[in-house]
């Protein structure tokens, strides 16, 4: 067995391990931990493809903000988990048969692959060969010159959404006590110190 | 390694200036605060203008760029500039009444700015990638502004629920763009309408009918029209204004350029459907708002009617249908805007008013406003001889020439039936008894009711520069 099966095979049984831990576990806090888990082994496992700039931004993404964000929710929102849970057994036979629709359909579809290989079509994108260019690099050739547009309007997109969270979210509340930098470095010796004559066994 | 060429940008100046501007305006307002209000606000206004100079200034003829996903041409040019008209009027509509209902906050000229640049992205768009991010750049900037007022729990509904079916119709015009993309085989509306020289298949038209649902659900058309009265009874009556007159602009824009660009190969199949959501929504539009009694809600059925009435145009398929929509949409502009500044003036001693038996004996206390807002309403309602019956003439002729006689009969006598409750409103201004003047109006308010009514009332008088401008913009898409 050479050593990438043997990274294959141990990010792929610590990631459906920890996926169904993400399930089963009962503190909510434990099962996003878990997810961060599951998330990291499927970078690994991208690693393992020649996909690196997928697996990068796996972990970026979804472990450095998705799964941080998923814990502040989990841990600022009082959602009553158990009350969430009591319906399991109700949902138990739609949800195992939509497993089952999902195992059937990877079933022929590996099956029929298997029976007649040219039955996958290639796509006709120009992908440059592998062994020439990273993915990144070849990633970021289009995106900044093909698609640079897109790209530039996407980032326009995002910076509406940033503005508008905090135009319907931030309040400023009246009766605050806030930092002000300039009222900070603005002290001096004579308005923060006061020097004075305590005497002898009278204290302040 | 291939060359790297630097694609031409000139094309996209204007959107380059309201972009730029606005990240300097959000510098300007984070540094400085809310103080700085006032300042973002004019600085707004000039980008827009200045965006506006731009795309006048640009030279003539059609130029691509961004590998074709961008496209200036008469058409685009001619819309930018409606959609900036509408933006730069409803900017100065709004600052009077901002400032005294307390949402002037620093952000709002900022995102209509924002909007704004969607919007001609949008107009601009040349394939199905462009257009989507257009599209979405343009509602998540009008989604925020619809809540604005979010004390207001009526101003949060009105985001929520534009939020929640605008992300629906944009899944639908996703899926319509997937489906045409996978028939096609490619996005650039060119490459589509070439694609589509040598026969179609059923997916196409698939693919075309959930395009036509996003695109209808952007202008309002029925049958998806059910957010607009609310959304426009909800938001804050300037950002209904920006709704009605630069959304729609672009909207339409965006419409045209999709069926007439990208599919002329299969103009049988598109028409059946605009003819259909042409007759939906005008006599929708007619009748809906018979019932109403809040303005705001009602100059929502009617903004529906007259996108009927504007598609009517389309559905003609021809450079004269679309030269329709182009006088039409120019002159609904002038219109709304009015209208809107009318609404915005509604306003007493404990603060707005919106019901449309508030306006009784307006023509008593404030003979002026009452006078221009009846001209208006005439308009809206195609009397001759105001700018609104010009406007339904070109589209109802091109519709005849195009043989498309039922749709224009059912589109005159929806007009006859909208004109029942036009008139009805200025029946209330000129002879109930007055409820009592409102107080003054802000001068920006002066100044965009005087320069639409007088386009109203007096482009009879020299039709020919619209007329001529938005037939040399047709021609260009053919």
């Amino acid at each position: 067995m050479t050593v990438a099966a043997a990274f294959f095979y141990l990010f792929a049984c610590v990631c459906i391990a920890s996926a169904f831990m993400v399930i089963a576990s009962r503190n909510p806090v434990h099962s996003v931990l878990f997810l961060i888990l599951a998330f990291v082994n499927a970078a690994g496992l991208f690693l393992l493809m020649g996909a690196e700039f997928l697996a990068m931004i796996l972990v970026v993404v979804y472990v450095g903000a998705v799964a941080v964000l998923f814990l502040f929710v989990v841990m600022m929102l009082d959602v009553d988990f158990v009350e969430l849970r009591q319906g399991f057994l109700q949902y138990l036979p739609i949800g195992a048969a939509i497993g089952v629709i999902f195992l059937i359909e990877l079933l022929l579809v590996v099956g029929s692959m298997a029976i007649d290989p040219n039955i996958l079509k290639s796509p006709v994108a120009a992908i440059p060969p592998a062994d020439q260019v990273t993915n990144t690099a070849a990633l970021g050739r289009v995106l900044y010159t093909q698609y640079l547009y897109f790209f530039q309007a996407a980032g326009l997109v995002l910076l509406v959404a940033m503005i508008g969270a905090i135009v319907l979210t931030l309040r400023h509340k009246a009766g605050i006590k806030r930092q002000d930098v300039a009222a900070q470095v603005a002290r001096t010796k004579a308005t923060a110190i006061e020097v004075r004559k305590v005497p002898f066994r009278q204290g302040v | 390694m291939p060359a790297l060429t630097v694609p031409a940008i000139a094309p996209a100046l204007p959107e380059l200036l309201l972009a730029a501007g606005a990240l300097v305006l959000v510098l300007i307002g984070a540094v400085q605060g809310d103080r700085s209000r006032g300042l973002v606000g004019a600085l707004a206004l000039a980008l827009l203008v200045a965006a506006g100079l731009a795309v006048a200034m640009q030279p003539a003829g059609r130029i691509e760029t961004f590998n074709g996903a961008f496209v200036v041409d008469g058409f685009a040019r001619f819309m930018k500039l409606l959609t900036l008209l509408g933006a730069a009027a409803s900017l100065i509509l709004s600052s009077d009444y901002l400032k005294r209902e307390r949402l002037d906050r620093y952000e709002y000229p900022i995102l209509v700015v924002l909007a704004t640049t969607g919007m001609l992205m949008m107009i601009s768009a040349n394939d199905l990638i462009a257009l989507y991010v257009g599209v979405e750049l343009q509602s998540l900037a009008l989604y925020v502004i619809a809540a604005m007022d979010r004390d207001n729990a009526r101003s949060s509904e009105a985001g929520l629920k534009y939020f929640v079916l605008g992300a629906l119709s944009s899944g639908m015009l996703l899926y319509g763009a997937s489906l045409t993309y996978g028939f096609s085989g490619t996005v650039s509306f060119p490459g589509i309408a070439a694609a589509l020289q040598n026969g179609h298949s059923a997916g196409i038209v698939f693919g075309v009918v959930f395009l036509a649902a996003g695109l209808a659900f952007k202008i309002s058309a029925v049958p998806f029209h059910m957010w607009t009265p609310d959304v426009y009874e909800g938001s804050p009556t300037p950002v209904t204004a920006f709704f009605a007159a630069a959304t729609k602009m672009a909207a339409m824009a965006m419409t045209v350029r999709v069926f007439v660009g990208a599919f002329p190969g299969i103009v049988p199949q598109w028409q059946q459907i605009v003819v259909f959501i042409a007759i939906a929504s005008m006599v929708l539009g007619a009748f809906a708002a018979i019932g109403q009694r809040n303005i705001k809600r009602l100059m929502a059925y009617s903004s529906i009617g007259h996108m009927g009435y504007a598609l009517v145009g389309l559905a003609a398929g021809t450079e004269q249908g679309v030269n329709g929509v182009l006088v039409y949409m120019a002159l609904y502009l002038a219109m709304t805007l009015g209208a809107f500044a009318c609404i915005i003036a509604m306003r007493r001693e404990g603060g707005m008013v919106e019901e449309i038996d508030d306006l009784a004996g307006l023509a008593r206390s404030q003979p002026a406003l009452a006078f221009c807002l009846a001209m208006l309403l005439f308009s809206l309602a195609g009397i001759p001889p105001l700018a609104g019956f010009f406007a339904k003439f070109y589209v109802f002729a091109a519709a005849i020439q195009a043989k498309l006689v039922t749709l224009a009969v059912i589109g005159i006598v929806a007009s006859v039936v909208g004109a029942y409750y036009y008139i009805r409103i200025v029946k209330v201004m000129y002879f109930d008894e007055p409820r009592g003047a409102y107080l003054p109006m802000a001068p920006g308010l002066k100044l965009v009711l005087g320069v639409s009514s007088a386009v109203v009332v007096l482009f009879w008088l020299a039709p020919a520069p619209l007329v001529g401008a938005a037939a040399a913009a047709a021609k260009s898409l053919f």
